[in-house]
């Protein structure tokens, strides 16, 4: 046909009838899906996307062994765990809503843009109704953002930053894990105790939305002790050797060290820390003191001898004497021959939260979840009395203060719990000026 | 003047490590022609031999203490190193402490192997294709070798620590009067670095054998056309390389705890050092890994940052931009290397 036999009418049929062919499919699927990837069949699909790759990619394996253990327990394999110590009682070892959980892990190498091409992937082609994972804020915070915008509800596993909750929370995003300013709460107390109110403290910072809101979070509580801050610097991710920032500690006049370096860097800046002798100086009268605001058990078995006596906070710990941790530590321990790690713990719990929550709702829908989660208060999942706060998707618990054992007996021996730092401690309004600067915005469905 | 003397001796220490890679990795430019990129693999294998050795020293056996449990509420099963069985607690433990220096034995000969089979199995291939090709299969080579390291080791640094006699401070400013305490094993590596130094260079010096490879790195053809095989000498010397990336790792396990990729962290700086220092020169790579070295310990002063911001991090690029503008071929560079 050539152009001259087209005619404007012939033109205008042809795009009409062009414009509703394309448009079919969008009819069908919108009018047949109420929300993102509506689960029709026998079984339902969960996403992880944790570090599978990359510094932090131990931290990613126990995230998924304890998953992959969630997931069993979900549809009634195994011994159980904690679905029977779980104060919720609606989870009954039959699946959610009656349909087969499955999964599919995707691997984040604890790069953000990675982390999103991979969440992106496991929404758009596998299906999944719900993303959990990460060992990063930064990742957290991009793969929140994503799950926002697709639809599906983002459980988030080890991220610490305040951030998270605060200037970048979102609707359908949730965190069980503490945050940076919690541990400057827990720790505050501890430390006036241990060291007194008269210090000089240096903090050495890993140079991203983590450290920086952890830096800020301590400083403010040590200094509200009546602690002095002599110098915050920051360094980059992965530095490795840090001896070029540990060397002019030694000279400012500082009698304590904060790190506030995770994974790698914190077992590499505390052992050159200690190399450089700073644990047996004496400073302003006082004896030179390191301190690590958050820890975690795979970081102080990579550090050894190096954390005795070192404080620290953590979320939660295999050690905790509850029924729930007892039943977790138990299940976990009988599977894989080692105690479960803090971000184990918090993959588990999410897991189980969001199958509650969808259980409780009646419906998959981000929408029903967020609203089953949003001020729903539980027990028995590890660490005593828990709220989920709605005003900004965040956990509030005890807190653990904890110390390098001055005596470990074993390879996961390398902690010891100081305190339990009541939730009343560390908890703080929602608009606090720490974790202001965003909006919570309404839940996304999706579809 | 504390700080200053002490990031003097950081930059030694540091420039000891760049030296020593950047010193394998021009040796085997110099003869071969082949840009390496996986020598920071091997840097990396050097330090797994000393967890490996450690490792080895500590297999132990188990035997059951009724009075205490472990965390599943079992009764504990204690450990005990075998060689603390076999040559006596002392000893034994002795050996355990000394698990590092003792490595070097191990990794001469794992690195020599390994740097052969490098060379033989692949890199041999590679030789008369373009510089991009062989630093698209060096690189692809030195992801391969760290995700096996990963696999079998794991993600997490592992902590390997220098002999007890060893890990404690001393201090370097006793002779002025001072009181700067430095580590002890920093400085053990800044000078086994320049004995292994030393030794490179007296061995190409001195010996008939490195006689012949400075003529092959000269003029490979005219020695070829004398009737030596100098194919099977470079060989070697891609093997020596590899041994001196491996003693570079090895004796810096304890400064920085071994994790897989550990040698990506070093290769690209070391890199920038063979550049700085001039392809295919020796003396000048080890003079711009000592001088980088130095410069980068003196830019993470918080006096220096307070003028430049983040000068800390680009300080190396800067510097090798500074000498590449005024000295094209490096500090010592030839001409006619790397030159069309």
């Amino acid at each position: 046909m050539s152009i001259k036999n087209i005619s404007r009418r012939g033109l205008l049929r042809t795009g009409a009838v062009t414009a509703g062919g394309l448009a079919l499919p969008t009819i069908f699927t919108s009018s047949a899906s109420a929300y993102t990837n509506e689960p029709t069949g026998s079984s339902v699909k969960l996403g992880f996307n944790v570090p599978q790759t990359g510094p932090y990619a131990e931290e990613g394996l126990d995230e998924l062994r304890a998953f992959e253990l969630a997931v069993e327990h979900l549809n009634g394999e195994g011994d159980g765990g904690m679905l029977s110590t779980f104060s919720s009682k609606e989870l009954q070892g039959n699946g959610i809503l009656g349909k087969k959980v499955e999964f599919v892990t995707g691997d984040t190498q604890t790069k953000s843009d990675v982390a999103r091409t991979s969440a992106q992937s496991m929404i758009q082609k596998d299906g999944v109704v719900m993303v959990s994972g990460g060992s990063s804020s930064g990742v957290a915070v991009a793969v929140q953002g994503l799950c926002q915008e697709a639809g599906v509800i983002f459980m988030a596993a080890l991220t610490h930053s305040n951030d998270t909750t605060g200037k970048d929370k979102k609707a359908n995003g949730f965190r069980y894990f503490f945050n940076a300013y919690m541990s400057g709460a827990a720790l505050a107390p501890v430390l006036s105790n241990a060291y007194g109110n008269e210090r000089r403290a240096y903090h050495l910072t890993a140079d991203y939305t983590w450290g920086w809101t952890q830096e800020e979070s301590i400083k403010a509580s040590t200094e509200a002790l009546g602690w002095e801050t002599v110098e915050t610097v920051r360094t980059p991710v992965g530095a490795g050797d840090f001896s070029s920032y540990i060397a002019p500690v030694l000279n400012s006049g500082a009698d304590v060290l904060i790190l506030n370096h995770y994974g790698g860097d914190m077992v590499n800046s505390l052992t050159q820390a200690v190399q450089f002798g700073l644990r047996d100086k004496q400073v302003n009268g006082k004896n030179f003191e390191i301190i690590v605001p958050l820890y975690s058990e795979l970081m102080a078995e990579g550090a050894g001898s190096n954390i005795q006596g070192v404080y620290g906070s953590m979320n939660w710990n295999w050690q905790l004497q509850d029924p729930g941790t007892q039943a977790f530590v138990q299940s976990f321990g009988k599977k894989y021959g080692r105690p479960p790690s803090g971000s184990a713990h918090t993959s588990y719990v999410q897991t189980l939260l969001y199958a509650d929550a969808v259980t409780r709702a009646g419906t998959f829908n981000p929408c029903g979840v967020v609203e089953a989660l949003e001020d729903f208060e539980f027990d028995g999942l590890g660490i005593g009395n828990t709220y989920y706060r709605g005003a900004d998707h965040q956990c509030f618990k005890d807190v653990l203060v904890m110390k390098g054992a001055d005596n470990p007996t074993n390879q996961y021996d390398t902690l010891e719990i100081v305190e339990v730092t009541p939730r009343s401690q560390v908890e703080y309004e929602p608009d606090h000026p720490m974790f202001a600067g965003g909006e919570l915005g309404e839940c996304n469905p999706g579809a | 003047m504390d700080a200053i003397i002490l990031q003097l001796f950081n930059g030694l220490e540091k420039g000891s490590a760049y030296a020593l890679i950047a010193l394998g990795l021009t040796l085997i430019f110099g003869t071969l022609g082949v840009v390496n990129f996986a020598h920071g693999a091997l840097f990396m294998i050097g330090a797994f031999c000393a967890v490996t050795l450690s490792r080895i020293f500590q297999i132990s056996f188990l035997t059951e203490d009724p009075t205490q449990t472990d965390f599943l509420g079992n009764p504990l099963q204690v450990e005990t190193p075998y060689v603390e069985k076999w040559f006596g607690a002392d000893a034994g433990a002795w050996m355990i402490d000394y698990s590092v220096p003792l490595s070097i034995l191990l990794t001469i000969p794992v690195m020599l192997l390994v740097g052969y089979v490098m060379e033989r199995g692949l890199i041999k291939h590679f030789y008369k294709r373009p510089h991009a090709d062989q630093i698209l299969v060096t690189f692809g080579l030195a992801i391969v070798l760290q995700e096996v390291v990963r696999y079998f080791y794991g993600a997490n640094p592992i902590q390997t620590t220098s002999p007890s006699d060893y890990s404690g401070t001393v201090n370097i400013g006793a002779m002025f009067g001072m009181q700067i305490f430095y580590p002890v094993w920093r400085l053990v590596y800044f000078f086994f670095s320049a004995i292994v130094i030393g030794g490179v260079f007296a061995f190409l010096q001195f010996t008939t054998f490195g006689m012949v490879v400075r003529a092959g790195m000269a003029d490979r053809e005219t020695v070829g056309l004398l009737g030596i095989d100098i194919d099977k000498r470079f060989t070697l010397m891609f093997g020596i390389a590899a041994s001196v990336a491996g003693l570079a790792g090895v004796m810096y396990a304890p400064i920085l705890s071994p994790n897989y990729h550990m040698g990506m962290d070093f290769l690209v700086l070391s890199f920038v050092v063979v550049v700085v220092g001039g392809m295919g020169s020796l003396p000048g790579a080890v003079a711009a890994g000592f001088l980088l070295g130095i410069l980068q310990s003196f830019a993470s002063l918080n006096e220096v940052k307070a003028i430049i911001p983040g000068i800390d991090q680009i300080i190396i690029y800067v510097v090798a931009i500074v000498i590449l503008l005024t000295r094209p071929r490096g500090l010592l560079g030839r001409r006619g290397v790397m030159e069309e």
